[in-house]
């Protein structure tokens, strides 16, 4: 009994060292040299300065001004979709997007709250889309992805038919071809894992900074 | 529903059976003490594990010492992780608190603690507002690992009481965990997290990024050694994630492969065990007869989820969306999935996680629609037996086998025997209170806090008042009974109202009742395994005559599920009536 204690206590000190301190010092030391982008976020640049990580899905949106003053609700700032931008899915983290305090919105399958927040994001999607999209836009043909809030607030993607619908406002507020913008949702499409895990979907910030690049009205 | 989602839950099956069946030739190998081919690079790191701990590896010990050591280490565990926890502050000199979190309160400590030392992982916390980078590693890593390895100790000493064939010793606790710290979960740990940085995952121990980005808001970013506890998350079917949306985060789960990478990780060593144990017995047809139980049944769980989210949620239909395939877009239930799983990758995560004791989640369970998430409370429900945690799914299996055996002993009317041994009152006795403890304490406890006001304080807005309310109270019991980990999220055992833990506090009620339902689920039906294994690891073993009952065949798997589904349904039908099914019943809205 005496000698259980003694080597419990032991052996939890030095398995702590062996699996808590060693094993992730190892891991993080081969993935600093060997994948030092990966291992660091895959933080992504503009003119020298942070704008992003390629994985972590932003809101795209501008802060509301009244009065010279920003405006707030509810301790957070109100923010409107910036209508030059590719948006990213609905998210439950306060405020939109926070990936430093990641949430579900655990909402229930029958539940009323559920329905009221799908019918919002339906407006405000077809609010943002209808006036450039080439046919009606409505509820019917809004794709689920951007009605349905995603699982970790931050999900980089929407989905391919999402960002069709959106290239038509992104063409017609940049004054660019639509063929232009529809040529680099291809391009930032990504595929399946191993060609059948998963679905594919478009990284949102990539498509926003090639969109930057490629001119046409910024402001 | 789509051709390759489909396509992705029959490779998966496929390429698990694959990977497992070598792993269970090791795996063997490793416990027999026989030689294998990672000898050279551990040999020496075991004698000096044993020398500093002071064990004698020869030595075997009985049920009773065995059990000792163990309640004893995983006592010795528990008390290091609520240190490290309560004093998280105090670490801020490694530099591996850079957020400098406070630590969280002494009750959602104790939830917490009791969750990871219990391999469940339930977490009343959200990792990135609450841990620090030390915690997470030298807390909560090391104990992914150890009660990972405890459980497959117990599993390896009940095989070595059905299988033993003389004396009182079945086997020695130091031996095998140490062996499968060593043997089994560093090295495919290790090349996992590899492969998690090589797709995407982080693992640094830098400050948060906070950054303005291209349109001029603020942004923020969570950091930290995610890849190292992801991987041994997945592969010792702990479940707790780094972050707070768990594997959804893209950090954690970046691509549509470390989905599937994750997925392997959870179920391969629980399937290996199986084969495992099939070449221990001397007859691999046993392990071939148990996983096809266990494949069977996780194949059905599977394609009722999928078909349940593909159809879409009412709420959804509601509010007019169409939930069909079109171009483009995959449809069905999107609420709480990500875009790159797709409701194929989510529904197969979804039915992994809670067949074994993982509990990790990709998506968000509480969003799946009633007959989904139906699905995850049958799996809680058969007890962790379809394929079931490391080790603890075996173990659980085997007395489920011991009690089929029984059974069909009782219907051909002769002493029921298991490989050549008599299955008599006193371990008849020993299984059916094993297999009992957990149903009892999910029930008890959830009854509990049905009942009770400071209880349903738990239950989210959103869904109190409504079957979504108690769903979510049944869930959180039944997870932590069962030593799972997966939640509908909604209920809560902490309040948080700013990061960094400032003004937090826990809901003392949950975090207790929690804590020591998992407690108790976890070591009660331990001792019940390990006291059968005492109980069998003597007696003589008699020649298979004519008369004797095969347990390798067909009509044996038929039976085996018949007994899961039965103890299962009959324990938790009407709980189970209240909650999901009135939900996948109706089209209503509440």
């Amino acid at each position: 009994m005496k000698r259980d204690f003694i080597t419990a206590g032991i052996g939890i000190v030095v398995l702590t060292l062996f699996c808590g301190i060693l094993y992730p010092l190892v891991i993080t030391g081969i993935s600093q040299v060997a994948f030092p982008g990966n291992a660091n976020g895959q933080q992504v640049k503009v003119n020298g300065k942070l704008v992003g990580s390629q994985l972590i899905g932003q809101n795209f949106a501008t802060q509301v001004f009244k009065n010279g003053k920003p405006e707030m609700q509810s301790g957070e700032p109100v923010t409107n979709p910036d209508p030059r931008y590719f948006q990213t899915r609905p998210s439950a983290t306060v405020p939109p997007n926070n990936a430093a305090a990641t949430t579900f919105s655990n909402l229930g399958p029958n539940n009323t709250a559920t329905e009221q927040e799908i019918s919002s994001n339906i407006k405000a999607y077809i609010a943002l889309n209808g006036p450039y999209y080439s046919g009606k836009l409505t509820a019917a043909n809004v794709p689920v992805d951007a009605a349905n809030t995603s699982a970790s607030g931050i999900d980089p993607d929407i989905s391919v038919r999402n960002a069709d619908i959106q290239a038509h406002r992104v063409a017609a507020v940049r004054r660019l071809p639509l063929a232009t913008v529809m040529k680099l949702v291809s391009k930032y499409t990504g595929g399946r894992g191993l060609g059948f895990s998963g679905e594919p979907g478009v990284d949102v910030l990539d498509l926003n900074l090639a969109l930057d690049r490629t001119g046409g009205v910024r402001a | 529903m789509t051709f390759t989602g489909w396509l992705t839950i029959v490779l998966f099956v496929v390429a698990l059976s694959v990977l497992a069946m070598p792993l269970g030739r090791y795996m063997a190998a490793v416990y027999a003490g026989q030689r294998t081919v990672l000898d050279p690079l551990f040999l020496t790191p075991e004698r000096l594990f044993y020398r500093i701990m002071r064990v004698n590896p020869e030595q075997g010990q009985d049920w009773k010492a065995y059990a000792k050591s163990l309640i004893i280490f995983s006592l010795a565990g528990w008390l290091l992780l609520y240190l490290i926890l309560r004093t998280q502050g105090l670490w801020n000199w490694t530099g591996l608190n850079p957020e400098h979190f406070h630590s969280a309160p002494w009750n959602v400590t104790f939830n917490t603690t009791s969750s990871f030392v219990t391999n469940t992982n339930w977490q009343y916390y959200g990792g990135e507002t609450t841990m620090s980078y030390f915690s997470q590693m030298a807390g909560l890593t090391v104990q992914n690992f150890l009660s990972a390895g405890v459980g497959i100790a117990v599993a390896v000493a009940l095989i070595r009481g059905i299988i033993g064939r003389s004396g009182k010793s079945i086997g020695n606790f130091w031996q095998d965990l140490i062996r499968t710290v060593l043997w089994v979960l560093t090295p495919i740990a290790f090349v996992v997290a590899l492969v998690l940085v090589f797709q995407g995952s982080i693992q640094n121990f830098s400050h948060y990024l906070n950054f303005n980005g291209p349109t001029g808001l603020a942004n923020s970013i969570a950091m930290g050694p995610v890849a190292s506890q992801e991987a041994i998350k997945e592969l010792g079917t702990n479940g707790g994630g780094f972050f707070n949306t768990n594997s959804a985060h893209p950090f954690e789960n970046p691509t549509g492969f470390t989905n599937l990478v994750e997925m392997l990780s959870v179920l391969i060593i629980p399937a290996a065990l199986v084969f495992m144990y099939g070449r221990m017995a001397g007859n691999r047809r046993q392990g071939y007869a148990i996983y096809a139980t266990m494949a069977v049944m996780f194949l059905g769980a599977v394609c009722v989820a999928y078909v349940a989210e593909a159809h879409g949620s009412p709420a959804q239909h509601a509010a007019g969306l169409h939930t069909q395939v079109v171009a483009g877009s995959t449809g069905g239930n999107m609420e709480g999935k990500e875009q790159r799983f797709g409701i194929a990758g989510s529904a197969l995560f979804d039915v992994v996680t809670t067949v074994t004791s993982c509990g990790a989640v990709n998506s968000a369970i509480e969003s799946f629609t009633g007959i989904g998430g139906a699905v995850p409370m049958a799996n809680l429900s058969a007890s962790e037996v379809i394929f079931g945690g490391v080790g603890t799914g075996l173990y659980s299996i085997l007395l489920y086998v011991l009690l089929a055996v029984f059974i069909g002993g009782l219907m051909v009317g002769r002493t029921p025997e298991y490989l050549g041994k008599k299955i008599e009152g006193r371990e008849i006795k020993l299984v059916a209170l094993g297999l009992l403890i957990t149903p009892l304490s999910a029930l008890f406890s959830t009854a509990l806090a049905t009942a009770s006001a400071a209880g349903r304080q738990s239950i989210s807005a959103a869904a109190a008042g409504t079957p979504q309310g108690f769903s979510e109270t049944f869930y959180a019991y039944l997870s932590q009974a069962n030593n799972n980990g997966s939640a509908f999220a909604g209920y809560g055992g902490f309040v948080q109202p700013n990061a960094g833990n400032l003004g937090s506090h826990g809901i003392t009620f949950a975090d207790l009742l929690g804590g020591f339902t998992m407690l108790f689920a976890r070591f009660a039906p331990i001792l019940f395994a390990l006291a059968v294994a005492g109980a069998l690891v003597g007696k003589r073993v008699s020649p298979a005559g004519l008369g004797t009952m095969r347990t390798d065949n067909p009509t044996f798997v038929v039976l085996l599920i018949g007994v899961i589904v039965l103890v299962g349904a009959l324990t938790f039908f009407p709980a189970l009536l209240l909650g999901p099914i009135v939900q996948g019943l109706t089209g209503h809205l509440y």
